[in-house]
């Protein structure tokens, strides 16, 4: 009778869970989480929907007002609309933190499957290329690379591209290296599976659930960076809506006009804050699952 | 005397490294920098005299033969003359140094003192109201971009309410010069702060469950004890290592914090010097940048081996 008590228990636990949202998605960080970032995906995609203006339309007039009905984050020097400007911006921004990670992310990745599973040559030339540029702040060597390639934000994307890619390669690397020991690989091989086979059906599924968590995190320390280029003057130019930029031109009206330094600084954090959080959810849902 | 050993091998290693960077320096900066006859003489200085500099300053012997001498003058402290002001780049850099110097090390100050007691406390008490509020502390924390949050204290503490200076440095004493870095200092340690709490929340958590801690316990040692001894101090051995990781990291910080604050440190010396071609400067403190990377790396490595006996001298 326990039996039959047991397996009506199972099967409507089974259809509970099919229909029901599941634990991690009715979390309230993982709400908030969502929102901030679904909300700036669409303003980045669909800027016109949230700001009526052009962001680089001068009305020298209108310089330097505070916030208002008109203005609500208040004009710059030149009486551009600040609102407008940060709205526009966000598509800059994000591009930064997105392509800034996912090029990387695939390149890292392959490069760590690709060096710890062959190993020799490949992984001695991967891995001091690694050592030289690691011995470099990442600040630092991004800097650099941007004063090599001059401003504009391709080369932001370049100067990124080429300091990103290590984070990945070296963890993707450890995890193979634990994995090629493991059972099932050594099994698979055994059976004569073809390397490729082992690294996309095997190796790949098993590592890529590392570089993913570091991903999440990477998209806001990316953004920030690609920010900071601009806000130096390397990156972005004025008068290019983008964040970082907006707030270095706000920088010489600082002790009269706060609201040009603020609120771009502002969407810069609370966008920084729905990834990582973001991040932190995805975390902890691979983890669970792994577990 | 096998610690000695470990010790003086990874000293050896980093030589390799300094000589690959000190290459690939040398090169890049072949490359960007434009030709440096024409940055001295000037744009409408005659073929002659450009070629003629060239000569004197050796730049049309073969590129292995400049870098020898590119080396020969760096070993012997000489790291060329800075083309905008005309002085030895070796005098620029040592007075700035001291500056970013200060700088973090004051923000390695703030960071343990602010970290420490919350990330501990974080730890003890999960998943409860203090731990959460520390979490979502560090969270902003790190999303925040410094130099926002920069000039945000700058127009609170400097403008504003006018306790702080606004920028700037004020060498006069100890005190000024405490004073002239607080601001800066802060902003330096902010995202510092909020991944060391994260780092010994996380540690303090997992080795509270560890079997050797209910081991000390069901042995009668004294709470206080476990706690001092068998939690905290293994807590701090991944502190220590995130710490001094991440002290090498905020030197690469310090060209942003030193340029919202105008402090006249290496930091902004290397973005006043990317700006006005200045690429004697920019070179030399690169190196001076990756020569201290390693250095702290590699007293990480042994401060490690002193914190925790298993690391193993046999690699």
């Amino acid at each position: 009778m326990s039996n039959i008590n047991l397996k009506a228990r199972m099967e409507r636990r089974a259809k509970d869970s099919s229909t029901r949202i599941p634990d991690w998605a009715r979390r309230p960080t993982f709400i908030v989480a969502s929102v901030i970032v679904v909300v700036f995906f669409l303003i980045s995609l669909f800027p016109g929907l949230f700001a009526h203006g052009d962001p680089l339309e001068v009305n020298v007039a209108q310089a330097l007002q505070g916030p208002s009905r008109a203005h609500f984050f208040g004009t710059d020097d030149y009486g551009r609309d600040i609102y407008t400007r940060v709205i526009y911006g966000a598509r800059i921004d994000l591009e930064m933190g997105l392509l800034g990670v996912i090029v990387p992310f695939a390149i890292g990745t392959t490069l760590g499957l690709l060096a710890g599973y062959y190993g020799g040559l490949l992984d001695n030339v991967v891995m001091r290329i690694i050592d030289v540029l690691m011995a470099f702040p990442f600040t630092i060597l991004v800097i650099v690379i941007m004063a090599i390639l001059g401003p504009g934000i391709q080369n932001v994307f370049i100067a990124l591209w080429l300091v990103g890619w290590m984070s990945y390669t070296r963890l993707v690397r450890g995890e193979v290296l634990r994995l090629k020991d493991v059972e099932f690989i050594q099994a698979a091989r055994v059976e004569g599976f073809t390397d490729r086979r082992i690294l996309l059906r095997h190796m790949l599924p098993n590592v890529i659930s590392s570089s993913i968590v570091y991903g999440a995190s990477d998209i806001v320390m990316t953004m920030l960076t690609g920010a900071s280029m601009s806000f130096l003057g390397l990156g972005v130019q004025i008068p290019s809506p983008e964040w970082g930029a907006i707030l270095n031109e706000g920088r010489a009206f600082i002790s009269y006009a706060w609201w040009i330094t603020f609120f771009p600084g502002l969407f810069l954090a609370v966008c920084g804050v729905g990834f990582s959080l973001l991040g932190d959810c995805l975390t902890d849902i691979l983890r669970r699952k792994g577990r | 005397m096998e610690r000695l050993n470990y010790c003086v091998r990874r000293v050896l290693q980093i030589i390799p490294v300094l000589f690959i960077i000190s290459v690939v320096i040398f090169f890049l900066m072949r490359f960007i920098g434009g030709d440096p006859a024409v940055m001295v003489l000037g744009d409408k200085a005659t073929s002659e005299a450009i070629a003629a500099f060239h000569q004197r300053a050796g730049l049309d012997d073969p590129l292995p033969i400049q870098y020898v001498r590119y080396m020969r003058d760096i070993l012997h402290g000489n790291l060329g003359t800075s083309l905008s002001v005309r002085r030895p780049v070796a005098e620029l850099i040592a007075i700035r140094f001291p500056v970013t110097v200060k700088l973090t090390i004051l923000s390695a100050i703030l960071s343990i003192l602010i970290s420490l007691p919350l990330g501990y406390l974080a730890g003890k008490y999960k998943d409860r109201p203090a731990d959460q509020g520390i979490r979502a502390l560090a969270l902003v924390f790190i999303a925040m971009p410094s130099f926002w949050v920069g000039l945000l204290l700058m127009m609170l503490f400097g403008v504003k309410l006018g306790w702080l200076p606004a920028g700037g440095w004020d060498s006069t004493n100890f005190w000024t010069q405490c004073r002239s870095l607080l601001l800066p200092a802060l902003t330096h340690s902010l995202s510092l702060i909020a991944l060391l709490m994260r780092d010994l929340r996380n540690s303090v958590v997992d080795i509270s469950r560890m079997d050797y801690v209910d081991f000390a316990r069901s042995k009668g040692i004294p709470e206080g004890e476990v706690k001092s001894r068998h939690i905290f101090r293994n807590a701090l051995i991944s502190y220590v290592t995130l710490l001094s990781i991440r002290i090498a990291y905020m030197l690469g910080g310090s060209v942003i914090t030193e340029s919202v604050f105008a402090l006249p440190g290496i930091g902004k010396l290397m973005i006043d010097s990317i700006f006005g071609r200045d690429y004697a400067v920019v070179q030399s403190l690169v190196l001076i940048f990756a020569a201290m990377v390693m250095v702290i790396n590699l007293l990480t490595d042994i401060l490690y081996s002193f914190l925790d006996p298993r690391v193993s001298y046999h690699e």
